[in-house]
């Protein structure tokens, strides 16, 4: 089992996410193994990690969207399923077809979903917290726009703002600055600095270090097992950084950082 | 012209009017169950569902026929096509996750067994001269012999069914097809719609195979939503105007062929709904049809452009327009832009 003293005294009920021995990969090969993680309330998290390190794996595992090989995802020390409502996913921007028939309104008014249920009908006050979100995102002005015609930021923003307008307590986050402009970065970031001040939980997969080193509260280093964990001064240091991405690292990258 | 025209308004004889309603009737349930399985993108799916019938009418047809009688009982042959596609479903599905094969693979692998299976009995039947084989030939490429006013209550009835579900339905739907992670994660049974509407497209083609065939009918639950994508933007109306362009095409096209007879009235309602779909893309292209991508560069020049400005403020009316994208002829000199595009191509 686990030496003691291996986790933050964290009382699981507290956490807005707690993996315990979670395992999961593609068909019969894991990418992930047994990862353990526990994310305090209010902060905001990135993982980091090379690619094909399993960071988009741990997100959809813990959401249940790949079935566990072994190990647990704790949501508030409880079941997804009791709290899928206070649990905002933003996959990857491209996973989806941005082709799709749709304005940018009604990507937003998808993160009422739950509210709504498979037959409620979207009412006024439904329009109103969605695009109040895609205020909060900057995108107000285009929000009967079809969202063929976005860039890569403004898709990401989109996607941002349909988690808003869900009004949940942990946001994940699959890679939302990939491909994204400096503005849209910015206007991220901010909204996501907004979300951990009002206290609520933000969890980021993200691949730059300089951003995580400026904008981010705790690290997490993940190459197929979670290799640190903990606030980013502690957990990001040459040592760390070297067992996750071996060689592959910029050494003037490195030069900027603790020993 | 006449003879067209009273066929249209079901005044060309009782049979005329029973195949245009029920053509018009199926047009309409595929064009709404079709329009949800390409936006699903799983309207491959639904053709090694149609194939698969086959092979299931021919069974049935031999059980019957076997136990004494004419073989040809309707319900009959309808029971077994539907077990037979709701197989192929499960076949594709079984391939697609358990061996090595790609989804569109496992789909073309299941067609063509099934629906070589299907004609291998349809061929064993013609020798066997068991109960009364007459016209089951038909149910390849379709047949409006002998459509009764039974047959067009059936497809209504089906109609009727698909209608209102993909109408309750369609905002779960829609947002399934767009974004199946976040529909999961927010708690959507998916797996249960995603089998709600292959159930969905199997009364279509169970009502369908008579008049239009095994082979053809995907085209009838393809060919609307396509037409349809091409007049809208949102996935709602794409649903209901897909429903309506089917049921105009069923209508047109069968009527056609009462005008003329001689002439297939399946084949003529999938070309009716081709024409539609040709007509829409060609009046509408630019929503429907892909342009070369330029997004990545615009992402990468808005990007090297705000570093380099070092900007405060993200929004900048020189930089921005009222559509979000920056007009980089404005503030990019003409050869980096040009170099930009260089080092992109």
């Amino acid at each position: 089992m686990n030496a003691p003293g291996a986790f933050p005294e964290v009382d699981l009920r507290d956490s807005p996410l707690a993996l315990r021995g979670l395992t999961a990969g593609y068909g019969g090969q894991p990418v992930l193994l047994g990862a353990d993680l526990t994310v305090p309330p209010g902060t905001m998290t990135a993982i980091l990690g090379p690619n094909g390190a399993g960071k988009s794996t741990l997100l959809r595992a813990a959401l249940g969207l790949l079935r566990p090989e072994a190990g647990r995802a704790f949501f508030w020390g409880g079941d997804l399923d009791r709290m899928r409502g206070r649990v905002a996913y933003v996959p990857q921007r491209a996973s989806v077809d941005w082709d799709f028939p749709a304005t940018i309104e009604d990507v937003a008014l998808m993160g009422l979903q739950r509210e709504l249920g498979l037959l409620g009908r979207v009412r006024p006050r439904h329009r109103d917290r969605a695009r109040a979100a895609l205020d909060r995102v900057g995108l107000l002005p285009l929000a009967d726009r079809p969202i063929g015609a976005l860039s890569g930021g403004q898709q990401q923003r989109v996607f941002l703002a349909r988690a808003l307008a869900q009004g949940a307590d942990l946001f994940l986050l699959d890679e939302p600055l990939a491909g994204v402009d400096a503005a849209s970065e910015e206007s991220i970031l901010r909204v996501l600095r907004e979300l951990r001040d009002e206290g609520r939980t933000v969890v980021a997969v993200h691949h730059d270090l300089g951003t995580v080193l400026r904008r981010f509260d705790r690290a997490v280093l993940l190459n197929r097992r979670v290799l640190a964990e903990g606030p980013v001064a502690l957990a990001l240091t040459a040592r760390t950084l070297q067992a996750t991405y071996g060689g592959r690292l910029d050494p003037l990258a490195l030069a900027g950082l603790d020993g | 012209m006449t003879a067209l025209l009273q066929a249209i308004v079901l005044q060309a004889g009782h049979n005329a009017a029973s195949v245009v309603l029920g053509a018009a009737l199926l047009g309409l349930a595929a064009g709404a169950a079709g329009s949800v399985m390409v936006l699903r993108r799983r309207a491959l799916v639904s053709d090694a569902m149609a194939h698969a019938a086959l092979p299931g009418l021919a069974a049935a047809f031999l059980l019957m026929a076997g136990l004494g009688g004419s073989g040809r009982w309707l319900p009959g042959l309808m029971a077994g096509a539907a077990l037979t596609a709701g197989l192929a479903l499960l076949a594709v599905e079984a391939l697609a996750a358990r061996t090595r094969l790609p989804a569109d693979a496992a789909i073309a692998t299941t067609l063509s067994v099934a629906f070589g299976l299907g004609l291998v009995l349809l061929t064993l039947i013609q020798g066997l001269r068991w109960g009364e084989p007459a016209g089951l030939e038909g149910f390849l490429v379709g047949s409006t012999a002998g459509m009764l006013r039974a047959d067009v209550a059936a497809v209504a009835a089906v109609a009727a069914l698909v209608l209102a579900a993909v109408a309750l339905l369609r905002r779960p739907l829609a947002l399934l097809a767009f974004d199946e992670g976040h529909a999961a994660a927010s708690g959507l049974p998916v797996r249960l719609l995603d089998r709600m509407a292959m159930l969905l497209v199997l009364l279509v083609v169970i009502a369908g195979i008579r008049l239009v065939g095994v082979v053809l009918v995907v085209a009838l639950l393809i060919l609307p939503a396509l037409a349809a994508r091409a007049w809208t933007r949102r996935a709602g109306p794409m649903m209901a105007l897909a429903a309506v362009l089917g049921g105009a095409a069923g209508w047109v096209g069968a009527a056609l062929s009462a005008a003329a007879p001689g002439l297939p009235a399946g084949p003529l309602v999938v070309l009716c709904a081709a024409l539609l779909a040709g007509l829409s893309l060609l009046l509408r292209g630019p929503t429907a049809r892909r342009r070369p991508d330029r997004r990545p560069l615009i992402d990468a020049a808005e990007g090297a452009l705000w570093t380099r400005l070092r900007l405060k403020e993200p929004r900048s009316p020189l930089l921005e327009r009222d559509d979000g994208r920056t007009p980089l002829g404005a503030v990019l000199p003409a050869e980096t832009l040009e170099a930009l595009r260089q080092g992109r191509s």
